[in-house]
C-alpha cells in the first residue's frame, strides 16, 4: 500500500501464522486495514481468509504474530473482547435467532431496560427502526426474523453491527445470498459506512464487485499473502491469476450441445400465496426446455425462482395449478418421490439445510435418492454401493479421502458435487439447479460449469436458477426472467445483455434504477 | 486430520466398552458375589427387557423423535396377553366368549403394542404433534387402559409354559437372552443393510433433505413408532412371563432407563447419529451398575442418585470428545 496515509491505519496484523494439526492455515500473513476504506480480502476456499478473520474476531486465541489496533498491541481472549474493541463480523451463514423479532435480534444481550427492570420494547423498536432505515430497510422491527428473506436478514445483521458502534466491520461473502437489487443497497450501505470512517474488511468470491466497491485488495493463497494493492493498480484478470495461480484461459468455455427434441415444458404453472387470496408466488409461468439445453431462470429476491422449481418438483401439490409436460405427455407431480420417478432431479440452493444429510458418508449420500439400485435380495450391497459411489467420485472428480468420508468434512464445492452425483444416480432427464455455485470457490464453480456442459452434451435438459448475471449469461442457452412471480421476459443467448435482463427483473414497485457497472 | 477423526470415532465407541469393563473390574473387586456365573446371567436377564425397549428407542431417537410411552405399552401388552390367556374375552351382551391359546394371546398383545405404537406415529406424522407430547399422552392413555383392563389388580396364575420365555433356559442360556439377541441381530441388520435403515438415519440427520430426496418421511416415522410399540410388547411378554403375572404398574419408569441406555450408548438426541450396539453397551452399563450397587447394599435412593450422575458423566465425556478444536 503505497499511496495511503499511515495515520489512517486502524488495524494491523503482523506476520500472523496459525497451524492446525501440522498444516499451516496461515503462513506469516500481514495485513493493514485502513479507516474509511473497503479492504477486500480474496482467495479461494482454503486460502486462509476465514482463519484470519477468526483470529481478528477473537474466535481463535492461539496464533503467532501480532495484532495492532490503533497503534496498540491487542490480544482478544474471546469474541466479546473483539466486539468491545469495535470489531464486528457479518457471517455468510447468518447468525440470527429465527423466532425472535428483528429488534430482539439486533439488541440481543444488550436489551434496553426500563426503570422496572423490564425490557424497554418501545425504545428497542424505535432504535431498531432507525438503524434499519439507515440501511434502507423499511420493515416493522416487531416482525419475526424467520419471516424475512435472506437479504433482509443480512441487513438486520448489519444493523446489529452498527448498533455495536463497530469501527471495523468484517463482511464475509455478503453478496453470496442476495439479489442484484440488494447488492446495490448493500453497496450504498458500505459507502455510507465508509464516509463515517468505518473500516470494512470485505471478503468475496465475486471479483466484479471489487471494482465497484473496494479501495484495496489483498490476495491470499494457500495461507500465504500473495499481494496487497490498491484497486486501481490491478485488473480483474490479475486478481484471478493471483488467486488460482494459473492462467485465465483455463476458464469456462461453453460447449455446444446439440439441442434436439423438447423434453420438458410447463404451462401456466401457478403457486398460490399461502395467505393472500388471489395472489400468486408463481404466476402463470410457461416455458419449454429441449434435451441438451440449459434454461436460465433469473430473478431478484422474491421473484419466485426457488418456489417455481419447488412447484415443478411436487413440493406444493395442494396450492399449485397448471400443467407439466414430459416429452409431450402431461404428468401429475404431487410429491418429490413422483418427480424423481418421472426423471426430475432438484439440486437445492441450500446444501446444508436441504441438499445433504451431513453426517452421512459420501457413498450413502450418493445412493440415497435411488437406493433400489444398490439392493440385492432386499439388502443393501456394499459392493454395489461402492461401485456406484466410486464411479461418481471419479466422473465428477469429487475430492474426498474415501467414499466412507462423512460429507460434512468435505469442502463446499465437493459437497455440491456429491449432491449432483446423488441426482445423476437417479438417472434424471431434467435437472433443476437452484444457485448451484453459491458460496463455492472459483475453481469449484468452473468445475460445476464444466459439469453442466457435459451433462447437456449427454442429453439432459437443465433448468438453472442463478442470481449472478455473468454466470447465467455464460451458462444458459435461453434466459427466462421472473419478477414478482411473473414471467417478464425471455431471451435467447444472443439477445441477452445484463441491462436488458436486469430491466425485466426489477419489479415495478422498485424505484431503483439499475446502472450497468461492468 | 481426517484420518485422526476416524480414530477418534473408534475411540468414542471403545470408550463405553472401556467404561463397562472398568465398572466390571471395580465391582468384581469391591462387591463379593458380583463376578460369578449366576450374577452374570442375572444381569443379562435383567438387562434384556430394557434392551428390547432401548433398541426400539434407538430407532425412534435416530429419527429425531422420542417415545415416552414404552413402559406403559409394555404394561398394557403384558396385561392383554395375561388376561386373554387366562380369562379369554367375554361379551356378555352378545352372550359371546372367545378363548385364547397361549400363542393367540401373545399375538394379540403384540398386535395391541404395535397398534399403540402406530397410533403414536400417526399422531406425530398426520397431526404434527411433537413426539414428546404425543407419546407423553400415550404414556397416560396406555397406563390408564392397563388399569381398566386389570381392574387395578395383578393377573396371576398363568401356566408354566407362559413362564418359559421369562424363566427358561435353552442351550445353557436364558431364553429371554436368546430372544433379545435375536431382536438385536434383526434390528442391526435392518439399520445397516436395508433401505429402511438407511432412511431412518437420513430422516433423523436432515428431514428436509430426506424429503427432497424422495423419501416418504411420514411412512418411515410411522413404521419406526410401530416397531417400537411392538418391541415394547415383546418387553411386556418377557416381564409377564418372568413374573408369571401381569401387574398394572409393570414397566413404570422404564422409558427413562431406555432413554438413558440410548444416550449413554452415544446416540444423538437430535437424531441421525448413533447405533444399536452403542445402546446395548449403554443398557449393559446401567445393568451392571444396578447389580453392583445392589450387591454393595447401597440404599435404593442413593442408587438413583448415582445412576443419574453416571448418565451426566457419560454424556459429558461424549461431548468433550466430539468437541472440535
Amino acid at each position: 500500500m503505497t499511496n495511503s496515509n499511515i495515520d489512517n491505519i486502524v488495524l494491523q496484523a503482523k506476520n500472523i501464522s496459525k497451524t492446525f494439526g501440522g498444516i499451516k492455515a496461515l503462513d506469516s500473513v500481514s495485513l493493514e486495514i485502513f479507516r474509511g476504506q473497503v479492504n477486500a480480502v480474496v482467495g479461494e476456499n482454503g486460502a486462509g481468509k476465514s482463519t484470519l478473520m477468526k483470529i481478528l474476531t477473537g474466535i481463535y486465541q492461539q496464533y503467532d504474530g501480532q495484532i495492532i489496533l490503533d497503534g496498540q498491541k491487542v490480544t482478544f481472549r474471546n469474541p466479546k473482547e473483539a466486539q468491545n474493541n469495535g470489531i464486528a463480523i457479518i457471517h455468510q451463514e447468518l447468525n440470527l435467532i429465527p423466532y425472535l423479532s428483528v429488534a430482539e435480534n439486533v439488541f440481543l444481550g444488550r436489551e434496553f431496560i426500563n426503570r422496572f427492570g423490564l425490557i424497554d420494547y418501545k425504545r428497542m423498536y424505535g432504535e431498531t427502526k432507525n438503524l434499519l432505515e439507515r440501511l434502507d430497510l423499511y420493515i416493522n422491527p416487531r416482525i419475526q426474523v424467520s419471516n424475512l428473506k435472506i437479504g433482509q436478514q443480512q441487513i438486520v445483521e448489519s444493523a446489529h453491527a452498527l448498533s455495536l458502534n463497530a469501527r471495523i466491520i468484517i463482511m464475509d461473502e455478503p453478496t453470496s445470498a442476495i439479489s442484484e437489487h440488494e447488492i446495490m443497497v448493500l453497496f450504498d450501505l458500505i459507502r455510507s459506512l465508509k464516509s463515517q470512517g468505518v473500516a470494512i474488511i470485505y471478503i468475496t468470491h465475486k471479483l466484479d464487485e471489487l471494482f465497484e466497491i473496494a479501495d484495496s485488495v489483498t490476495v491470499l493463497r494457500d495461507g500465504k499473502l500473495i499481494d496487497s494493492s490498491t484497486i486501481e493498480d490491478v485488473t480483474h484478470d490479475d486478481i484471478v491469476r493471483m488467486m488460482v495461480g494459473r492462467d485465465i484461459k483455463d476458464f469456462f468455455v461453453k460447449a455446444d450441445a446439440t439441442k434436439s427434441k423438447e423434453v420438458f415444458s410447463i404451462s401456466d404453472l401457478c403457486l398460490a400465496h399461502p395467505s393472500r387470496q388471489d395472489d400468486y408466488i408463481v404466476d402463470h409461468v410457461s416455458f419449454t426446455v429441449k434435451a441438451g439445453e440449459v434454461l436460465g431462470l433469473f430473478g431478484l429476491m422474491g421473484a419466485g425462482r426457488t418456489e417455481l422449481l419447488e412447484t415443478i418438483f411436487g413440493l406444493h401439490p395442494k396450492s399449485s395449478s397448471g400443467s407439466i409436460f414430459l416429452s409431450g405427455r402431461e404428468v401429475k407431480v404431487s410429491s418429490p418421490t413422483e418427480a424423481i420417478n418421472l426423471g426430475i432431479g432438484f439440486i437445492t440452493e441450500d446444501r446444508k439445510l436441504e441438499g445433504l444429510v451431513l453426517q452421512m458418508t459420501v457413498a450413502a449420500s450418493i445412493s440415497l435418492a435411488r437406493i433400489e439400485q444398490i439392493e440385492r435380495f432386499g439388502l443393501l450391497s456394499t459392493t454395489l454401493e461402492t461401485r456406484l459411489a466410486q464411479d461418481y467420485v471419479e466422473r465428477l472428480r469429487i475430492k474426498t479421502p474415501s467414499i466412507q468420508q462423512i460429507v460434512e468434512n468435505l469442502s463446499g464445492g465437493n459437497q455440491q458435487k456429491v449432491i449432483i452425483a446423488k441426482w445423476l444416480a437417479t438417472n434424471p432427464q431434467i435437472l433443476l439447479l437452484d444457485e448451484p455455485t453459491r458460496g463455492i470457490d472459483v475453481n469449484a464453480k468452473n468445475e460445476i460449469y464444466r459439469l453442466v456442459s457435459e451433462l447437456t452434451k449427454a442429453g439432459l435438459a437443465i433448468v438453472m436458477v442463478s442470481s449472478e448475471l455473468p454466470e447465467i449469461m455464460a451458462i444458459a442457452d435461453r434466459i427466462v426472467v421472473l419478477s414478482e412471480g411473473k414471467q417478464t421476459a425471455e431471451f435467447s443467448d444472443l439477445q441477452a445483455t445484463e441491462e436488458l435482463i436486469m430491466k425485466a427483473a426489477i419489479p415495478k414497485s422498485f424505484k431503483l434504477q439499475y446502472s450497468s457497472t461492468v | 486430520m481426517l484420518e485422526l477423526k476416524g480414530h477418534k470415532e473408534i475411540l468414542v465407541k471403545f470408550q463405553s466398552l472401556l467404561a463397562l469393563s472398568l465398572m466390571v473390574v471395580i465391582f468384581s473387586i469391591c462387591a463379593e458375589g458380583f463376578f460369578t456365573k449366576d450374577n452374570f446371567w442375572l444381569v443379562l436377564r435383567q438387562v434384556s427387557v430394557n434392551t428390547c425397549l432401548s433398541v426400539g428407542m434407538t430407532l425412534v431417537i435416530l429419527t429425531g423423535g422420542i417415545d415416552l410411552s414404552v413402559g406403559s405399552i409394555l404394561a398394557l401388552s403384558g396385561a392383554i396377553m395375561a388376561g386373554l390367556f387366562k380369562n379369554g374375552l367375554e361379551f356378555p351382551v352378545f352372550n359371546l366368549f372367545i378363548g385364547f391359546t397361549l400363542i393367540g394371546a401373545v399375538i394379540a398383545g403384540l398386535v395391541v403394542g404395535s397398534f399403540l405404537g402406530f397410533f403414536n406415529g400417526w399422531m406425530i406424522t398426520r397431526f404434527k404433534i411433537p413426539p414428546f407430547v404425543a407419546t407423553l399422552a400415550m404414556l397416560t392413555i396406555a397406563r390408564g387402559l392397563t388399569e381398566l383392563w386389570t381392574g387395578g389388580a395383578a393377573i396371576t396364575g398363568l401356566s408354566k409354559t407362559f413362564g418359559y420365555l421369562g424363566t427358561g433356559w435353552f442351550l445353557g442360556v436364558p431364553v429371554q437372552v436368546w430372544a433379545c439377541a435375536a431382536i438385536v441381530v434383526i434390528v442391526v441388520i435392518i439399520l445397516r443393510k436395508t433401505r429402511f435403515g438407511r432412511y431412518i438415519y437420513a430422516v433423523g440427520g436432515n428431514e428436509r433433505a430426506a424429503k427432497l430426496s424422495g423419501l416418504n418421511v411420514s411412512r418411515i416415522k410411522l413404521l419406526v413408532y410401530t416397531i417400537t410399540g411392538a418391541l415394547s410388547a415383546v418387553g411386556g411378554l418377557i416381564v409377564t412371563s418372568k413374573l408369571n403375572s401381569a401387574t398394572p404398574t409393570a414397566g413404570d419408569g422404564y422409558e427413562l432407563d431406555s432413554i438413558a441406555a440410548v444416550v449413554i450408548g452415544g446416540t444423538s438426541l437430535s437424531g441421525g447419529k448413533g447405533s444399536v450396539l452403542g445402546t446395548i453397551l449403554g443398557a449393559l452399563i446401567i445393568g451392571v451398575l444396578n447389580s453392583g450397587l445392589i450387591i454393595l447394599q447401597v440404599p435404593p435412593f442413593w442408587q438413583k442418585v448415582i445412576k443419574g450422575f453416571v448418565i451426566l458423566l457419560a454424556v459429558a465425556i461424549d461431548k468433550l470428545n466430539t468437541k472440535e478444536h
